[in-house]
Protein backbone atom coordinates (compact mmCIF):
# COMPACT_ATOMS: atom_id res chain seq x y z
CA UNK A 1 0.00 0.00 0.00
CA UNK A 2 1.16 3.60 -0.85
CA UNK A 3 0.79 6.43 1.63
CA UNK A 4 1.29 10.00 0.56
CA UNK A 5 2.35 12.48 3.58
CA UNK A 6 1.26 16.07 3.13
CA UNK A 7 3.32 18.95 4.57
CA UNK A 8 1.78 21.91 6.34
CA UNK A 9 3.44 24.14 8.21
CA UNK A 10 2.89 28.26 8.66
CA UNK A 11 4.82 29.63 5.32
CA UNK A 12 5.29 32.81 7.04
CA UNK A 13 7.49 30.95 9.78
CA UNK A 14 9.00 28.55 7.06
CA UNK A 15 9.92 31.18 4.85
CA UNK A 16 11.60 33.42 7.61
CA UNK A 17 14.28 30.64 8.08
CA UNK A 18 17.80 31.37 7.55
CA UNK A 19 19.66 29.66 5.73
CA UNK A 20 21.45 27.85 8.19
CA UNK A 21 18.19 27.31 9.47
CA UNK A 22 16.60 26.09 6.58
CA UNK A 23 20.15 23.86 6.26
CA UNK A 24 19.39 22.51 9.70
CA UNK A 25 16.00 21.05 9.02
CA UNK A 26 16.96 19.71 5.48
CA UNK A 27 19.93 17.55 7.42
CA UNK A 28 18.03 16.38 10.04
CA UNK A 29 15.17 15.64 6.98
CA UNK A 30 17.93 14.02 4.67
CA UNK A 31 18.79 10.91 7.94
CA UNK A 32 15.41 9.99 7.67
CA UNK A 33 15.17 10.16 3.51
CA UNK A 34 18.19 8.28 3.27
CA UNK A 35 17.01 5.44 5.01
CA UNK A 36 13.47 5.06 3.63
CA UNK A 37 15.76 5.35 0.32
CA UNK A 38 18.20 2.79 1.25
CA UNK A 39 14.94 0.31 2.61
CA UNK A 40 13.12 1.23 -1.37
CA UNK A 41 10.31 2.82 0.68
CA UNK A 42 10.59 6.41 -0.36
CA UNK A 43 8.54 7.68 -3.51
CA UNK A 44 8.93 10.81 -5.15
CA UNK A 45 9.20 14.42 -2.85
CA UNK A 46 8.88 17.47 -3.06
CA UNK A 47 8.76 21.12 -1.69
CA UNK A 48 6.51 23.65 -3.15
CA UNK A 49 7.57 27.86 -3.36
CA UNK A 50 5.22 29.87 -1.17
CA UNK A 51 1.02 30.71 -1.84
CA UNK A 52 2.29 33.96 -3.23
CA UNK A 53 3.93 32.01 -6.40
CA UNK A 54 0.33 30.23 -6.59
CA UNK A 55 -2.28 30.61 -9.45
CA UNK A 56 -6.12 28.80 -8.80
CA UNK A 57 -8.26 27.70 -11.54
CA UNK A 58 -11.74 27.32 -10.12
CA UNK A 59 -13.63 24.68 -12.51
CA UNK A 60 -17.09 25.38 -10.81
CA UNK A 61 -17.56 26.99 -14.33
CA UNK A 62 -17.41 27.02 -18.12
CA UNK A 63 -14.84 28.14 -18.81
CA UNK A 64 -12.69 27.78 -15.93
CA UNK A 65 -11.66 31.23 -14.08
CA UNK A 66 -8.09 32.21 -13.47
CA UNK A 67 -7.57 33.19 -9.75
CA UNK A 68 -4.29 34.98 -8.34
CA UNK A 69 -3.26 33.22 -4.95
CA UNK A 70 -3.59 29.74 -3.57
CA UNK A 71 -6.69 27.67 -2.99
CA UNK A 72 -8.61 29.06 -0.31
CA UNK A 73 -11.79 27.40 0.48
CA UNK A 74 -11.99 24.73 3.64
CA UNK A 75 -15.18 23.09 2.24
CA UNK A 76 -13.39 20.99 -0.54
CA UNK A 77 -10.59 18.32 0.30
CA UNK A 78 -7.58 17.97 -1.21
CA UNK A 79 -8.11 14.66 -3.59
CA UNK A 80 -4.55 14.56 -5.54
CA UNK A 81 -2.29 16.10 -7.38
CA UNK A 82 -0.14 15.86 -10.49
CA UNK A 83 3.37 17.06 -11.20
CA UNK A 84 4.05 18.76 -14.86
CA UNK A 85 6.93 19.58 -16.30
CA UNK A 86 6.16 23.32 -18.30
CA UNK A 87 8.10 26.33 -19.72
CA UNK A 88 5.78 29.15 -17.77
CA UNK A 89 2.48 29.55 -16.40
CA UNK A 90 0.42 29.46 -19.03
CA UNK A 91 1.80 25.88 -20.42
CA UNK A 92 0.86 24.85 -16.82
CA UNK A 93 -2.72 26.12 -17.06
CA UNK A 94 -3.40 24.73 -20.89
CA UNK A 95 -2.58 21.63 -18.80
CA UNK A 96 -5.13 22.13 -16.28
CA UNK A 97 -7.80 23.29 -18.19
CA UNK A 98 -6.98 20.16 -20.17
CA UNK A 99 -7.73 18.54 -16.66
CA UNK A 100 -10.61 20.44 -15.63
CA UNK A 101 -12.79 19.86 -19.47
CA UNK A 102 -12.57 15.97 -18.77
CA UNK A 103 -13.48 16.73 -14.92
CA UNK A 104 -15.38 19.62 -13.54
CA UNK A 105 -16.10 21.14 -10.24
CA UNK A 106 -13.69 22.02 -7.55
CA UNK A 107 -10.37 23.82 -8.02
CA UNK A 108 -6.84 22.88 -9.23
CA UNK A 109 -4.14 25.10 -7.60
CA UNK A 110 -0.99 25.54 -9.47
CA UNK A 111 2.19 26.05 -7.44
CA UNK A 112 5.69 26.31 -9.13
CA UNK A 113 7.78 23.36 -7.74
CA UNK A 114 11.39 24.80 -5.62
CA UNK A 115 13.04 21.12 -5.08
CA UNK A 116 11.55 17.92 -6.79
CA UNK A 117 13.15 14.61 -5.53
CA UNK A 118 11.85 11.48 -7.97
CA UNK A 119 11.24 8.30 -7.30
CA UNK A 120 13.99 6.92 -5.38
CA UNK A 121 12.57 3.65 -4.83
CA UNK A 122 14.44 1.67 -7.73
CA UNK A 123 17.65 3.16 -6.45
CA UNK A 124 17.45 0.32 -3.28
CA UNK A 125 20.68 -1.88 -3.45
CA UNK B 1 8.06 22.89 18.61
CA UNK B 2 8.40 25.30 21.20
CA UNK B 3 12.32 25.46 21.87
CA UNK B 4 13.04 29.17 21.71
CA UNK B 5 14.29 29.44 18.12
CA UNK B 6 10.70 28.31 17.02
CA UNK B 7 9.06 30.95 19.25
CA UNK B 8 11.57 33.26 18.16
CA UNK B 9 10.71 32.93 14.71
CA UNK B 10 7.02 32.54 15.22
CA UNK B 11 7.02 36.46 17.05
CA UNK B 12 8.97 38.14 14.26
CA UNK B 13 6.52 36.45 11.36
CA UNK B 14 3.48 37.46 13.61
CA UNK B 15 4.73 40.56 14.26
CA UNK B 16 3.40 42.49 11.33
CA UNK B 17 0.04 41.54 11.11
CA UNK B 18 -0.32 41.40 15.41
CA UNK B 19 1.02 45.41 15.96
CA UNK B 20 -1.18 46.43 13.30
CA UNK B 21 -4.13 44.80 14.52
CA UNK B 22 -2.91 46.22 17.81
CA UNK B 23 -2.43 49.49 16.49
CA UNK B 24 -5.36 50.03 15.12
CA UNK B 25 -7.22 49.53 18.37
CA UNK B 26 -5.37 51.89 20.23
CA UNK B 27 -4.23 54.22 17.41
CA UNK B 28 -1.16 55.46 19.49
CA UNK B 29 2.13 53.71 18.15
CA UNK B 30 3.99 53.51 21.27
CA UNK B 31 0.43 51.94 23.20
CA UNK B 32 0.68 49.51 20.42
CA UNK B 33 4.62 48.67 20.49
CA UNK B 34 4.48 47.97 24.14
CA UNK B 35 1.23 46.07 23.71
CA UNK B 36 2.87 43.87 21.68
CA UNK B 37 6.15 43.53 24.04
CA UNK B 38 3.93 42.72 26.81
CA UNK B 39 2.36 39.92 24.69
CA UNK B 40 5.51 38.25 23.47
CA UNK B 41 6.72 38.39 26.94
CA UNK B 42 4.02 36.49 27.95
CA UNK B 43 3.83 34.18 24.84
CA UNK B 44 7.65 33.36 26.01
CA UNK B 45 6.46 32.09 29.38
CA UNK B 46 3.38 30.57 28.44
CA UNK B 47 4.21 28.85 25.00
CA UNK B 48 6.88 26.43 26.23
CA UNK B 49 4.30 25.87 29.40
CA UNK B 50 0.75 24.92 27.47
CA UNK B 51 2.37 24.89 23.47
CA UNK B 52 1.65 26.96 20.71
CA UNK B 53 -1.26 28.38 19.87
CA UNK B 54 -3.03 27.38 17.34
CA UNK B 55 -3.23 31.40 15.53
CA UNK B 56 -0.03 32.82 16.78
CA UNK B 57 -1.45 35.83 15.31
CA UNK B 58 -4.72 35.78 16.72
CA UNK B 59 -2.98 35.31 20.32
CA UNK B 60 -0.32 37.89 20.30
CA UNK B 61 -3.43 40.63 19.27
CA UNK B 62 -5.42 39.19 22.29
CA UNK B 63 -3.27 39.08 24.82
CA UNK B 64 -1.54 42.10 23.95
CA UNK B 65 -4.89 43.64 23.90
CA UNK B 66 -5.76 42.95 27.25
CA UNK B 67 -2.84 43.54 28.72
CA UNK B 68 -2.38 47.52 27.58
CA UNK B 69 -6.32 47.42 28.68
CA UNK B 70 -5.50 46.51 31.46
CA UNK B 71 -2.87 48.73 32.37
CA UNK B 72 -5.03 51.70 31.42
CA UNK B 73 -7.40 50.41 33.93
CA UNK B 74 -4.93 49.95 36.52
CA UNK B 75 -3.92 53.49 36.09
CA UNK B 76 -7.30 54.88 36.44
CA UNK B 77 -7.99 52.88 39.63
CA UNK B 78 -10.55 50.54 38.17
CA UNK B 79 -10.72 46.82 38.84
CA UNK B 80 -7.95 44.96 36.70
CA UNK B 81 -9.15 42.12 33.71
CA UNK B 82 -8.80 38.78 34.95
CA UNK B 83 -5.30 37.14 34.71
CA UNK B 84 -4.16 36.68 31.35
CA UNK B 85 -4.14 32.56 31.80
CA UNK B 86 -6.97 32.00 31.96
CA UNK B 87 -7.86 33.82 28.81
CA UNK B 88 -5.31 31.66 26.92
CA UNK B 89 -5.79 28.72 28.51
CA UNK B 90 -9.06 28.28 27.22
CA UNK B 91 -8.06 27.47 24.00
CA UNK B 92 -10.87 28.28 22.28
CA UNK B 93 -11.32 31.86 23.45
CA UNK B 94 -8.81 32.74 20.12
CA UNK B 95 -11.41 31.18 17.80
CA UNK B 96 -13.51 33.88 17.73
CA UNK B 97 -11.42 36.08 17.73
CA UNK B 98 -9.05 34.60 14.84
CA UNK B 99 -12.87 34.94 12.76
CA UNK B 100 -13.59 38.63 13.27
CA UNK B 101 -9.83 39.30 12.28
CA UNK B 102 -10.45 38.47 8.95
CA UNK B 103 -8.22 39.06 5.72
CA UNK B 104 -9.67 42.78 4.70
CA UNK B 105 -9.07 43.96 8.40
CA UNK B 106 -5.63 42.20 7.80
CA UNK B 107 -4.61 43.42 4.66
CA UNK B 108 -5.38 47.50 5.66
CA UNK B 109 -3.73 47.34 9.09
CA UNK B 110 -0.82 46.38 7.64
CA UNK B 111 -0.73 48.59 4.44
CA UNK B 112 -1.65 51.62 7.08
CA UNK B 113 1.51 50.00 9.30
CA UNK B 114 3.76 50.01 6.38
CA UNK B 115 2.66 53.29 5.30
CA UNK B 116 2.83 55.18 8.12
CA UNK B 117 6.66 54.55 8.05
CA UNK B 118 6.48 56.47 4.32
CA UNK B 119 5.80 59.76 5.15
CA UNK B 120 6.63 62.35 3.01
CA UNK B 121 8.64 64.71 5.44
CA UNK B 122 11.36 61.59 5.96
CA UNK B 123 14.11 61.18 4.09
CA UNK B 124 14.58 57.44 2.36
CA UNK B 125 16.95 56.32 4.83
CA UNK B 126 14.98 57.04 7.84
CA UNK B 127 11.72 55.50 6.20
CA UNK B 128 13.43 52.30 5.39
CA UNK B 129 15.38 52.43 9.42
CA UNK B 130 12.11 53.23 10.74
CA UNK B 131 9.99 50.54 9.25
CA UNK B 132 12.85 47.77 10.24
CA UNK B 133 12.52 49.22 13.63
CA UNK B 134 8.39 48.97 13.47
CA UNK B 135 7.50 46.53 11.39
CA UNK B 136 10.06 43.67 11.04
CA UNK B 137 11.22 44.30 14.74
CA UNK B 138 14.80 44.50 14.11
CA UNK B 139 16.51 46.37 17.04
CA UNK B 140 18.44 49.77 17.16
CA UNK B 141 21.77 47.42 17.15
CA UNK B 142 20.85 45.45 14.19
CA UNK B 143 19.74 48.71 11.88
CA UNK B 144 22.96 50.65 13.27
CA UNK B 145 25.35 48.02 11.73
CA UNK B 146 23.51 47.62 8.74
CA UNK B 147 23.43 51.25 7.95
CA UNK B 148 27.14 51.72 9.52
CA UNK B 149 26.31 54.60 11.84
CA UNK B 150 26.53 54.20 15.38
CA UNK B 151 24.15 53.05 18.03
CA UNK B 152 23.19 56.09 19.87
CA UNK B 153 23.30 57.91 16.38
CA UNK B 154 20.24 55.46 15.32
CA UNK B 155 18.40 55.39 18.04
CA UNK B 156 18.24 59.15 17.50
CA UNK B 157 17.46 59.10 13.96
CA UNK B 158 14.45 56.25 14.85
CA UNK B 159 12.98 58.30 17.88
CA UNK B 160 12.62 61.52 15.48
CA UNK B 161 11.75 59.72 12.70
CA UNK B 162 8.79 58.21 15.37
CA UNK B 163 7.80 61.36 16.64
CA UNK B 164 7.28 62.84 13.04
CA UNK B 165 5.28 60.17 11.75
CA UNK B 166 3.52 60.51 15.17
CA UNK B 167 2.09 64.02 14.47
CA UNK B 168 0.91 63.08 11.34
CA UNK B 169 -2.83 62.72 10.61
CA UNK B 170 -2.91 58.82 9.68
CA UNK B 171 -6.28 57.87 8.71
CA UNK B 172 -7.67 54.92 10.71
CA UNK B 173 -10.63 54.45 8.47
CA UNK B 174 -10.97 51.82 5.89
CA UNK B 175 -9.20 53.77 2.92
CA UNK B 176 -11.20 54.02 -0.29
CA UNK B 177 -9.77 52.58 -3.53
CA UNK B 178 -7.92 54.96 -4.85
CA UNK B 179 -6.26 56.19 -1.82
CA UNK B 180 -5.59 52.21 -1.07
CA UNK B 181 -3.57 52.27 -4.41
CA UNK B 182 -1.65 55.04 -3.64
CA UNK B 183 -0.43 53.70 -0.17
CA UNK B 184 0.47 50.84 -1.75
CA UNK B 185 2.56 52.42 -4.39
CA UNK B 186 4.64 54.46 -1.12
CA UNK B 187 4.75 51.10 0.12
CA UNK B 188 6.57 49.15 -2.29
CA UNK B 189 8.67 52.06 -3.05
CA UNK B 190 10.44 51.89 0.43
CA UNK B 191 10.27 48.14 0.31
CA UNK B 192 12.17 48.53 -3.13
CA UNK B 193 14.51 51.34 -1.89
CA UNK B 194 15.19 48.73 1.93
CA UNK B 195 16.05 45.74 -0.96
CA UNK B 196 18.68 48.32 -2.71
CA UNK B 197 20.26 49.20 0.51
CA UNK B 198 21.30 45.73 1.14
CA UNK B 199 21.77 45.29 -2.92
CA UNK B 200 24.07 47.57 -3.18
CA UNK B 201 26.58 46.46 -0.12
CA UNK B 202 29.40 44.13 -1.10
CA UNK B 203 28.77 39.99 0.16
CA UNK B 204 29.21 38.63 2.96
CA UNK B 205 27.97 43.06 4.99
CA UNK B 206 25.48 42.82 7.18
CA UNK B 207 23.28 45.33 5.05
CA UNK B 208 22.67 42.08 2.49
CA UNK B 209 20.24 40.38 5.26
CA UNK B 210 18.30 43.75 4.13
CA UNK B 211 17.65 42.25 1.32
CA UNK B 212 15.98 38.95 3.08
CA UNK B 213 13.82 40.92 5.23
CA UNK B 214 12.79 43.29 1.93
CA UNK B 215 11.59 39.97 0.39
CA UNK B 216 9.72 38.82 3.38
CA UNK B 217 7.92 42.24 3.70
CA UNK B 218 7.05 42.18 -0.16
CA UNK B 219 5.53 38.04 0.27
CA UNK B 220 3.29 40.07 3.27
CA UNK B 221 2.18 42.13 1.20
CA UNK B 222 1.25 40.21 -1.76
CA UNK B 223 -0.20 37.72 0.32
CA UNK B 224 -2.56 40.63 1.61
CA UNK B 225 -3.34 42.23 -1.89
CA UNK B 226 -2.86 38.81 -4.12
CA UNK B 227 -3.96 40.03 -7.46
CA UNK B 228 -1.72 43.48 -7.56
CA UNK B 229 0.21 42.65 -10.40
CA UNK B 230 2.89 45.51 -9.75
CA UNK B 231 3.41 44.10 -6.42
CA UNK B 232 3.74 40.32 -8.02
CA UNK B 233 6.37 42.73 -10.08
CA UNK B 234 8.39 44.16 -7.60
CA UNK B 235 8.51 40.52 -5.11
CA UNK B 236 9.59 39.21 -8.27
CA UNK B 237 12.33 41.65 -9.31
CA UNK B 238 13.63 41.28 -5.93
CA UNK B 239 13.90 37.81 -5.66
CA UNK B 240 15.08 37.80 -9.82
CA UNK B 241 17.80 40.18 -8.46
CA UNK B 242 18.80 38.33 -5.12
CA UNK B 243 19.43 34.93 -6.50
CA UNK B 244 22.20 35.87 -7.95
CA UNK B 245 23.77 37.21 -4.51
CA UNK B 246 25.95 34.53 -4.52
CA UNK B 247 27.64 35.11 -7.98
CA UNK B 248 28.02 38.68 -7.96
CA UNK B 249 31.19 38.85 -6.12
CA UNK B 250 34.44 36.77 -6.33
CA UNK B 251 36.36 35.79 -2.73
CA UNK B 252 38.14 38.90 -2.83
CA UNK B 253 35.02 40.64 -2.82
CA UNK B 254 35.38 41.73 -6.70
CA UNK B 255 32.53 42.68 -8.43
CA UNK B 256 31.53 39.61 -11.24
CA UNK B 257 29.77 40.54 -13.96
CA UNK B 258 26.46 39.23 -14.68
CA UNK B 259 28.11 37.94 -18.38
CA UNK B 260 31.21 36.57 -15.78
CA UNK B 261 28.89 34.91 -12.99
CA UNK B 262 29.28 31.42 -12.33
CA UNK B 263 25.12 30.48 -13.03
CA UNK B 264 25.17 27.26 -11.19
CA UNK B 265 25.96 29.70 -7.85
CA UNK B 266 22.14 31.30 -8.71
CA UNK B 267 19.96 30.58 -6.32
CA UNK B 268 17.25 28.64 -8.30
CA UNK B 269 14.83 28.15 -5.64
CA UNK B 270 14.57 32.19 -6.20
CA UNK B 271 14.39 31.93 -9.86
CA UNK B 272 11.28 29.82 -10.14
CA UNK B 273 9.68 31.71 -7.60
CA UNK B 274 10.21 35.07 -9.29
CA UNK B 275 9.15 33.61 -12.43
CA UNK B 276 6.42 32.41 -11.62
CA UNK B 277 5.36 35.67 -10.26
CA UNK B 278 6.28 37.85 -13.12
CA UNK B 279 4.56 35.32 -15.10
CA UNK B 280 1.36 35.75 -13.07
CA UNK B 281 1.75 39.55 -12.93
CA UNK B 282 1.47 39.27 -17.00
CA UNK B 283 -1.45 37.92 -17.08
CA UNK B 284 -3.38 40.89 -15.92
CA UNK B 285 -1.76 42.98 -18.85
CA UNK B 286 -1.39 45.95 -16.53
CA UNK B 287 2.58 46.67 -16.77
CA UNK B 288 4.26 48.74 -14.84
CA UNK B 289 7.62 49.71 -14.33
CA UNK B 290 8.41 46.44 -11.00
CA UNK B 291 7.08 44.38 -14.14
CA UNK B 292 9.03 45.29 -17.19
CA UNK B 293 12.07 45.54 -14.79
CA UNK B 294 11.25 42.12 -13.51
CA UNK B 295 10.64 40.67 -17.34
CA UNK B 296 14.12 42.15 -17.88
CA UNK B 297 16.07 40.17 -14.78
CA UNK B 298 13.92 37.10 -15.77
CA UNK B 299 15.25 37.14 -19.71
CA UNK B 300 18.63 37.37 -17.97
CA UNK B 301 17.26 34.11 -15.53
CA UNK B 302 16.37 32.32 -18.23
CA UNK B 303 19.35 32.31 -20.28
CA UNK B 304 21.46 29.62 -19.11
CA UNK B 305 24.69 30.42 -20.49
CA UNK B 306 25.34 34.57 -21.24
CA UNK B 307 25.28 33.85 -25.04
CA UNK B 308 21.46 32.64 -24.70
CA UNK B 309 20.10 36.06 -23.55
CA UNK B 310 17.58 37.35 -25.34
CA UNK B 311 18.68 41.01 -26.00
CA UNK B 312 16.71 41.92 -28.40
CA UNK B 313 14.06 41.19 -25.77
CA UNK B 314 16.04 43.40 -23.28
CA UNK B 315 15.91 46.06 -25.65
CA UNK B 316 11.90 45.80 -26.38
CA UNK B 317 11.33 46.07 -22.44
CA UNK B 318 13.56 48.78 -21.69
CA UNK B 319 12.08 50.90 -24.44
CA UNK B 320 8.66 49.68 -22.50
CA UNK B 321 10.25 51.26 -19.42
CA UNK B 322 11.49 54.34 -21.29
CA UNK B 323 8.25 55.04 -22.15
CA UNK B 324 6.78 54.47 -18.74
CA UNK B 325 9.24 56.12 -17.04
CA UNK B 326 11.60 57.99 -19.00
CA UNK B 327 15.63 58.42 -16.79
CA UNK B 328 18.36 58.80 -18.21
CA UNK B 329 19.56 55.84 -16.39
CA UNK B 330 16.72 53.82 -18.01
CA UNK B 331 18.41 54.93 -21.13
CA UNK B 332 21.99 54.01 -19.98
CA UNK B 333 20.62 50.35 -18.88
CA UNK B 334 19.07 50.20 -22.35
CA UNK B 335 22.39 50.92 -24.42
CA UNK B 336 23.80 48.03 -23.14
CA UNK B 337 21.05 45.39 -24.45
CA UNK B 338 21.57 47.85 -27.85
CA UNK B 339 25.37 47.21 -27.81
CA UNK B 340 24.67 43.69 -28.05
CA UNK B 341 21.61 44.11 -30.59
CA UNK B 342 23.09 46.73 -33.01
CA UNK B 343 27.11 47.30 -32.08
CA UNK B 344 28.71 49.25 -29.49
CA UNK B 345 28.67 51.92 -32.15
CA UNK B 346 25.05 52.77 -32.17
CA UNK B 347 25.34 52.34 -28.37
CA UNK B 348 27.63 54.75 -27.55
CA UNK B 349 25.74 57.50 -30.04
CA UNK B 350 22.92 56.59 -27.36
CA UNK B 351 24.53 57.57 -24.15
CA UNK B 352 26.48 60.40 -25.48
CA UNK B 353 23.90 63.11 -25.06
CA UNK B 354 23.32 61.65 -21.61
CA UNK B 355 26.54 63.02 -20.59
CA UNK B 356 25.01 66.36 -19.03
CA UNK B 357 22.47 64.54 -16.73
CA UNK B 358 24.96 61.48 -15.74
CA UNK B 359 28.16 63.47 -15.10
CA UNK B 360 27.81 62.60 -11.60
CA UNK B 361 26.92 58.54 -12.21
CA UNK B 362 29.70 56.22 -11.30
CA UNK B 363 27.66 53.69 -13.78
CA UNK B 364 27.36 55.90 -16.87
CA UNK B 365 31.63 56.23 -17.08
CA UNK B 366 32.04 52.34 -16.33
CA UNK B 367 29.52 52.01 -19.32
CA UNK B 368 31.16 54.47 -21.39
CA UNK B 369 34.45 53.19 -21.01
CA UNK B 370 33.40 49.45 -21.28
CA UNK B 371 31.96 50.69 -25.25
CA UNK B 372 35.03 53.09 -25.97
CA UNK B 373 37.41 50.18 -25.06
CA UNK B 374 35.41 47.42 -26.93
CA UNK B 375 35.85 49.73 -30.10
CA UNK B 376 39.22 50.34 -29.15
CA UNK B 377 39.33 53.66 -27.97
CA UNK B 378 42.08 53.45 -25.30
CA UNK B 379 42.85 56.79 -24.30
CA UNK B 380 38.82 57.61 -24.32
CA UNK B 381 38.18 54.95 -21.91
CA UNK B 382 40.88 55.71 -19.99
CA UNK B 383 39.72 59.08 -18.78
CA UNK B 384 36.09 57.32 -18.38
CA UNK B 385 37.55 54.70 -16.20
CA UNK B 386 39.39 57.38 -14.56
CA UNK B 387 36.23 59.09 -13.68
CA UNK B 388 34.67 56.45 -12.84
CA UNK B 389 36.86 55.46 -10.13
CA UNK B 390 36.29 59.38 -8.95
CA UNK B 391 32.40 58.45 -8.64
CA UNK B 392 32.90 54.79 -6.96
CA UNK B 393 30.02 54.53 -4.33
CA UNK B 394 31.98 51.65 -3.28
CA UNK B 395 35.63 49.93 -2.35
CA UNK B 396 34.62 47.02 -4.73
CA UNK B 397 32.69 49.41 -7.81
CA UNK B 398 36.24 51.21 -7.33
CA UNK B 399 38.04 47.63 -7.70
CA UNK B 400 36.28 46.10 -10.65
CA UNK B 401 37.08 49.58 -12.32
CA UNK B 402 40.78 49.60 -11.82
CA UNK B 403 40.87 45.93 -13.17
CA UNK B 404 40.11 47.47 -16.66
CA UNK B 405 42.68 50.27 -16.30
CA UNK B 406 45.51 47.84 -14.88
CA UNK B 407 44.49 45.75 -18.15
CA UNK B 408 44.47 49.06 -20.49
CA UNK B 409 48.44 50.05 -18.32
CA UNK B 410 49.70 46.63 -19.32
CA UNK B 411 48.77 46.68 -22.60
CA UNK B 412 49.94 50.18 -23.42
CA UNK B 413 53.28 49.09 -22.13
CA UNK B 414 53.54 45.66 -23.81
CA UNK B 415 52.43 47.93 -26.92
CA UNK B 416 55.15 48.68 -29.37
CA UNK B 417 57.52 51.63 -29.77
Amino acid sequence: MQYAILCYHDEDVVWSWTKEQDQAVMGRLAIVQDRLTKAGRLGPSLRLLPTTAATTLRKTQDPPLVIDGPFAETKEQLLGFYVVDVANLEEALDIARELAAANPGGAYELRPVAVYFPDRRGTAG
Amino acid sequence: MTDPAWIDAALTAARPQALAALLRYFRDLDTAEEAFQEACLRALQAWPRNGPPRDPRAWLILVGRNAALDGVRRRARQDPLPPEETLSDTGDAEAPLAEMLDQTHYRDDVLRLLFMCCHPDLPATQQIALALRIVSGLSVTQIARAFLVGEAAMEQRITRAKARVARGNLGFETPGAVERSERLAAVAAMIYLLFNEGYSAGDGSARTELCGEAIRLARLLLRLFQAEPEVMGLTALMLLQHSRAAARFDAAGEIVLLEDQDRACWDHKLIAEGLALIDKAMRHRQPGPYQIQAAIAALHARAARPADTDWAGIDLLYAALEQLQPSPVVTLNRAVAVAKVRGTEAALAMIEPLAPRLSGYFHFFGVRGAFLLQLGRKEAARVAFDQAIALANTPAEAAHIRRHLDRLMRDAAAAPG
